[in-house]
């Protein structure tokens, strides 16, 4: 009897905190683990050890966690506010662009036209000297700065103008894909001051270190690592407060809100704002790890294949568009070396097949075996049948 | 020179001592219903591509008072609703809630913070969140989002919850999802939504839709019981449930209030029969 009722009260805590994103720990740490062992790998094994895991895998490695906190990021919208947006593209490459502008600061004069001034493109078009908008990209801490600031205030913009005028659904998702075309662009433009096609490269130190060096390289893996479970948490944190709660509401059912007294437009412009902020911190990191940012980042396929990495990992879980990121990414890696053409084609497959027949992704497999076990133990009602027909509800609107 | 004065007069002006800054004087007034009408609402005008939802409607509601609005589909009803919770602008007309408080001067979310709350036709809850964090999230208390991310439950806030799982008789429920509440029971959700939120005016659209005979019954039982201390308007198809509860009805017929009085009063109306009465009960 005692026992039975203990159980209720604990299914009854459980019920309370069973809000999407609770109990995934077990990701924070797997990440850690895996990515401290494979630095270790790489720094204390010999190169001809089993074991030793090459720098090109670390590199692969933080380039696939990037794309992970990318998702994560869309998740965030999307998977808890409802807002789908198809150019997260835009704020990712504006992180990297201000991080690649520090790096190419950082080449100094040992460009091909030894020029301590100007970037190697700008020689090459003839300018006579920097442009306003590259003055301090050479200290560390202001590049930062301006690649949180720029995108940060793009979103509020864009965002403010948007929610208020209460543009939504498929309008809103047409305007973001908009601007990140409209960006690509923009940067295309050799006049833009980017370097153009060729976009920024060539780079050689971050810090003062060596870009090439094993070291920096896993330095900047578990920078990576960290960064994306800082993100991790605080996003948890987020939808897991009061705040969470209206969010969601606000997908649900905004207008309820609304009549609630919630100034809807408000929540969701400082969600986009933060999800805007996540994407181009992953963006920073990406830059030097990949050796290259081009306006190829703006294109809006690319916003497209995040929501695909989000889908097929689950989305509203937070988790989900970690693991979708990676194992999508994984995929195009072994993909793309057997078949270059056909990736597009098979991306396309993997959309269609996960919205028809897992509209809770991947997590929503792991979820359903989860609640079994759940039941089987003591006996609690199932609510994911009902969470079911609600994505359902939301796909069609 | 004459500019100097004129700017130190402005200056004197800003910093008299005896008067508050308009941005410092609090948002959320009371409303003052000093002379026991709460709600006037004069010669509203409301039309959808020249149809004329609303046509010069005139009605006033005394604070504390429980009023039926009746009305055939169409009649403008919910219309009506839309226009005093600031969904909808109306053309022409004004909306006062209480002495001091001008309605069309404010949004949704502003007018639901004065204390206007709502229930729509279609009931509406949060379904990916259960019972209790549906009235959480319904509470009387800031509704920025610095202080959602910060927010707390207090004790009293439980107490407050616990009271409206009670009322609304969702005890057993409160950890249950919303989305897996029957049809009944999401009415009675959504209203206790409204009463967690402590409004001083209640409008609630057909509650009653859907429901079973004891099911209404109960809910007819929650609606008395709440006149008194809230103002609640009911709007309501289902004559039988309208005798049960009514004190005051007000019949809208073509976006205008045909008749006004008791349910007996109202019912012996020769226009009412005629346009109303005629063609159903
Ligand atoms: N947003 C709208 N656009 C156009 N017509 C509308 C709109 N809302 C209501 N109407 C029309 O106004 C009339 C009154 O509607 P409503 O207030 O919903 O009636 P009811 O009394 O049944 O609640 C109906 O004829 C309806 O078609
Ligand atoms: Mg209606």
């Amino acid at each position: 009897m005692n026992t039975l009722s203990a159980l209720r009260s604990f299914g009854q805590w459980f019920a309370e905190f069973r809000q999407p994103g609770r109990g995934s720990s077990w990701l924070v740490g797997i990440l850690l683990l895996v990515t401290l062992t494979m630095s270790a790998a790489n720094l204390l094994l010999p190169a001809d050890s089993p074991l030793y895991v090459s720098t090109y895998t670390i590199t692969l490695m933080g380039k696939y966690l990037c794309f992970a906190m990318l998702a994560m990021a869309v998740d965030i919208i999307w998977g808890y506010c409802g807002i789908l947006s198809l150019g997260h593209g835009a704020f990712f490459a504006l992180g990297g662009y201000g991080m690649g502008m520090y790096l190419m600061r950082q080449i100094g004069d040992r460009g091909v036209y030894g020029n301590a001034d100007l970037p190697d493109f700008m020689v090459f078009l003839n300018w006579q000297e920097l442009p306003w908008f590259w003055f301090g990209m050479d200290q560390f801490w202001f590049a930062v700065l301006m690649a949180l600031l720029v995108p940060g205030l793009l979103a509020f913009g864009f965002g403010w103008l948007a929610f208020r005028s209460r543009v939504t659904g498929v309008y809103l998702s047409i305007m973001t894909q908009a601007l990140t075309y409209a960006l690509m662009l923009a940067f295309f433009r050799n006049e833009m001051g980017f370097g153009g096609n060729n976009g920024l490269t060539d780079f050689k130190d971050i810090l003062g270190f060596d870009l090439q060096a094993d070291g920096t390289r896993v330095a900047l893996l578990l920078a990576t690592t960290l960064l994306l479970v800082l993100a991790f948490l605080s996003s948890r944190a987020i939808v897991q407060s009061r705040l969470g709660r209206v969010i969601v509401a606000v997908r649900d059912a905004e207008a309820r809100a609304r009549f609630l007294g919630y100034r809807t437009e408000h929540y969701k412009v400082w969600l986009f704002v933060y999800s805007a902020l996540i994407a181009a911190v992953a963006g920073m990191l990406y830059v030097p790890q990949v050796g290259i940012i081009n306006p190829g980042e703006f294109s809006p396929l690319n916003s497209i294949e995040v929501v695909v990495w989000v889908a097929v990992g689950g989305r509203g879980t937070l988790y989900g568009a970690i693991v979708g990121a990676l194992l999508v990414n994984y995929a195009k890696t072994r993909f793309t070396a057997l078949m270059p053409d056909a990736w597009l084609f098979a991306l396309g497959a993997l959309f269609v097949i996960v919205t028809v027949y897992l509209p809770r992704g991947l997590a929503g497999i792991f979820e359903r075996f989860a609640v079994g076990m759940r039941r089987e133990k003591h006996g609690e009602k199932s609510w994911r049948e009902n969470s079911g027909q609600l994505s359902a509800g939301e796909v069609s609107a | 020179m004459n500019s100097i004065h004129q700017l130190a007069g402005q200056a004197r002006e800003v910093m008299r001592r005896d008067t508050t800054w308009p941005f410092l004087i609090p948002r959320r007034r009371m409303v003052d219903v000093s002379k026991d009408i709460i709600l006037y609402l004069e010669d509203l005008n409301v039309s959808f591509d020249g149809f004329r939802a609303l046509n010069n409607l005139n009605l006033y509601v005394n604070d504390g008072e429980l009023r039926c609005l009746i009305g055939a589909n169409g009649a403008g009803k919910t219309t009506l609703m839309d226009v005093i919770t600031g969904k909808t602008r109306c053309d022409s007309g004004s909306a006062w809630f209480g002495q001091n408080i001008d309605l069309l001067a404010h949004d949704e979310a502003e007018i639901a913070q004065l204390g206007i709350g709502r229930k729509f036709q279609k009931p509406t809850v949060f379904e990916a969140h259960t019972v209790f964090h549906n009235l959480e999230l319904s509470l009387r208390c800031g509704k920025g989002v610095w202080r959602a991310l910060t927010a707390r439950l207090s004790g009293s806030e439980r107490d407050r919850i616990d009271e409206v799982l009670s009322i609304i008789g969702l005890e057993s429920s409160r950890h249950q999802l919303a989305g897996a509440l029957s049809h009944g029971q999401k009415q009675w959700l959504e209203i206790g939504m409204l009463l967690a939120a402590e409004p001083r005016l209640l409008l609630v659209d057909e509650p009653v839709a859907g429901m079973t005979a004891e099911e209404a019954e109960r809910t007819a039982e929650l609606l008395t019981s709440l006149a008194g201390k809230h103002t609640v308007i009911v709007v309501e198809h289902d004559m039988e449930f309208v005798r049960s509860i009514a004190r005051t009805v007000t019949v809208l017929h073509q976006g205008s209030v045909l008749a006004e009085g008791t349910m007996d009063q109202v019912q012996n109306n020769r226009d009412v029969v005629e346009v109303y009465l005629g063609e159903g009960a």
